[in-house]
């Protein structure tokens, strides 16, 4: 059996062990669980894999309220009752008022494509386990009409969780699981060149410098991440600061740290820093 | 190799099973770790470990067993298909390797497996010493030595001669206790529905009578969504006798707080009893006094207390010494609990302590209060009679 095997793209760069768990995905026919700080990449991964493979991404970005179901179809009930009053189209073609969810829609589609489930820990606690039978047969019956949906080619799956709630264990059986590690300075400095090429070197290194020593914080509610990193960098640059310095106070921290709690802990840090030698 | 691998996860809390060894042997067919040890690694990694807390014990688990193999001797693949076939395979012994074997008589072979078993700290499967299964040591279980010890039951090699117990299932008793997800879903009945607010959801059957009794006239029919309409205060005893149980209170709290279906959660604190002010820090701190918390909070919430419900006699009824010397009322802690019950239609308290332990104090108490265990049962039984009755007000 053979796979297109996925390598990362020119604007997302990967791990062999990322690349291993997306390839055991492909291979295994599997959805591929991705777990990590707000941030890292989550959902970037699963629009590079489907750049690098080709293939069409539908996204679903779930909420609170999101339910298994909408995933699947929803019957215009409104849209049908409104035709049968005003006369539009044919009422007794039940069909015509399925409207099929992300989940649908990738099952229906005459290729293959990559079904993103974005962000599965925000929903309610059963709606893992509800999309367990979806997932594992790629078919579901539409009970308004008995037709059954059969994905005619299997969806890459992708589920990101920012790991807020535990999944259940039935859940995370069926899934291949990859952590995405923050990044090291190494890592960190060619994302960073990907997303700025012609940044300068001692900008890249002081602004990396400072940025680790701000994640290295105690007491910050949300560390800043490597999203958070890009854009305050886009700042700098459109700012024109050539230089930055954690000690000479930090420009458009904003940027980087997004809660009050957390800049009042790096102000009170940073001058707790400054008194000795004062 | 492999199989004991597995085994280690297991004991390591990594939860991979059978599913995941056949995924594994289904990977390792398909090429996906390129003939490579460190592809293994990575393969294994993404199919056993399911949670990012698992992976190190997975690195420890796979550096214990796999430290200094050579990347060219590495043949799982074909231990893992002949796994599959059979959980523990046994090697068939050639009469070379039978009579290499050392012979041992019964009385060596049980000293040596004292030895072995004090020397021993995990559980073992295959190879040639340690003690475990499906092994050509001479003891262990379903072995294939002629003259081994057998320890505990199954249909084994034929050489085994004694029988000693192994407590297979003794790992299985750990999770009596309760975890955050278990504590979730119980939380999740604790609720209550009404509908109620802005008019923003499409009610179908009234839409559809009400067109229908209109012969056909389109008439829309608007409802408001149907939502959990509880209130919950949560107390919980700290410190001094609580301090044992301040781990599975601790989760009982966190999953609280992460549940999205109370309409509303108030966590108060208070130390052995409450008395006329109950704490919003677990420190004590940032008093509220219990007027104003009845004044703020209507009977239709449900109370629920956690705490052991033990302390000296005195706290409890005695109306002058207490710790807390804030409070100025000097009514006896009993009659601030009595006020607490009779104020809620609804109330309960969880203790942690096992019901044969509630006497004393915890005896007067369960009579102001209906008392349930903090475990899986008692907070299902808790919850079941806080929605009973008095949703819908």
């Amino acid at each position: 059996m053979t796979f297109r095997r996925f390598k990362g793209t020119q604007k997302y760069l990967t791990s062999t062990s990322l690349e291993s768990a997306v390839n055991c995905a492909l291979a295994l026919e599997r959805p591929l669980l991705v777990r990590g700080e707000p941030g890292t990449g989550k959902t970037q991964l699963a629009e590079a894999i489907a750049e690098d493979l080709g293939l069409r991404l539908i996204h679903w970005p779930v909420k609170s309220a999101t339910r298994a179901q909408d995933g699947l179809y929803v019957y215009d009930t409104v849209q049908r009752l409104y035709d049968s009053r005003f006369g539009d189209g044919d009422v007794k073609d039940i069909r015509r008022y399925i409207k099929y969810g992300p989940l649908g829609e990738s099952f229906a589609a005459a290729g293959r494509t990559l079904l993103l489930i974005d962000e599965v820990d925000k929903a309610d606690l059963e709606f893992p386990n509800d999309l367990l039978h979806e997932l594992d047969r790629m078919r579901f019956t539409v009970g308004e009409t008995g037709d059954e949906i059969v994905a005619r080619e299997r969806p890459v799956v992708v589920i990101t969780s920012n790991a807020e709630k535990e999944l259940p264990d039935a859940f995370l059986r069926r899934c291949v699981f990859h952590f995405i590690e923050f990044p090291d300075r190494e890592l960190m400095s060619r994302i960073v060149r990907v997303h700025h090429p012609e940044l300068e070197q001692k900008l890249l290194d002081e602004s990396l410098r400072s940025f680790y020593a701000i994640r290295d914080l105690d007491g910050l509610r949300k560390r800043p991440s490597t999203s958070e990193l890009i854009d305050w960098i886009a700042v700098l640059k459109r700012a024109g600061i050539a230089s930055v310095e954690l000690e000479q106070g930090m420009p458009f921290l904003g940027a980087l740290l997004k809660r009050e709690q957390d800049l009042i802990a790096f102000a009170e840090a940073t001058s707790r820093g400054r008194r000795p030698r004062a | 190799m492999f199989v004991g691998f597995l085994y280690d996860l297991r004991e390591r809390g990594v939860k991979a099973g059978p599913a995941e060894g056949l995924a594994i042997a289904q990977a390792l067919q398909l090429g996906l770790h390129k003939g490579r040890l460190d592809g293994f690694y990575e393969v294994a990694r993404a199919l056993c470990v399911h949670r990012e807390q698992d992976l190190d014990a997975f690195d420890r688990a796979f550096a214990h067993h796999f430290r200094g193999v050579p990347d060219e001797a590495l043949r799982l693949t074909e231990e893992l298909l002949q796994w599959l076939k059979d959980p523990v395979a046994k090697r068939q012994l050639t009469d070379a390797e039978r009579s290499s074997l050392e012979k041992l008589d019964l009385e060596e072979v049980r000293q040596r497996m004292r030895d072995r078993l004090a020397e021993q700290r995990e559980r073992h499967d295959k190879g040639n010493k340690w003690i475990g299964t499906g092994g050509t040591a001479p003891h262990g279980s379903g072995g294939t030595n002629p003259n081994g010890v057998r320890l505990g039951e199954g249909p084994g090699g034929r050489g085994a001669l004694a029988s000693a117990g192994e407590r297979r299932f003794k790992d299985l008793r750990s999770d009596v206790t309760l975890d955050t997800r278990q504590i979730e879903l119980a939380l999740r009945r604790l609720r209550a529905f009404v509908r109620e607010g802005a008019l923003d959801e499409l009610d179908l059957p009234g839409t559809i009578a009400a067109t229908s009794r209109n012969a056909g006239e389109l008439e829309l029919k608007l409802r408001p969504p149907r939502r959990s309409n509880l209130r919950v205060i949560l107390l919980l005893d700290v410190g001094g006798s609580m301090d044992p149980h301040a781990d599975v209170s601790g989760r009982l709290f966190s999953a609280a707080k992460r549940a999205t279906h109370f309409k509303e959660l108030r966590t108060y604190y208070f130390h052995n009893c409450v008395y006329g002010r109950v704490y919003e820090r677990a420190s004590l701190q940032q008093g509220l006094g219990l007027p104003q918390l009845l004044r703020e909070c209507d009977p239709s919430w449900r109370l629920v207390v956690v705490g052991d419900a033990s302390m000296s006699p005195w706290e409890l009824q005695s109306s002058g010494s207490r710790w807390d010397w804030q409070d100025e009322s000097g009514a006896p802690g009993i009659a601030w609990l009595m006020q607490l019950a009779q104020h809620f239609q609804r109330s309960a308290w969880l203790n942690p302590e096992p019901a044969a332990a509630w006497y004393g104090t915890a005896e007067l108490i369960r009579r102001v209060f209906p008392m349930y265990r903090l475990t899986l049962d008692g907070l299902t039984e808790a919850i079941a009679q806080l929605v009973r009755g008095g949703g819908r007000r």
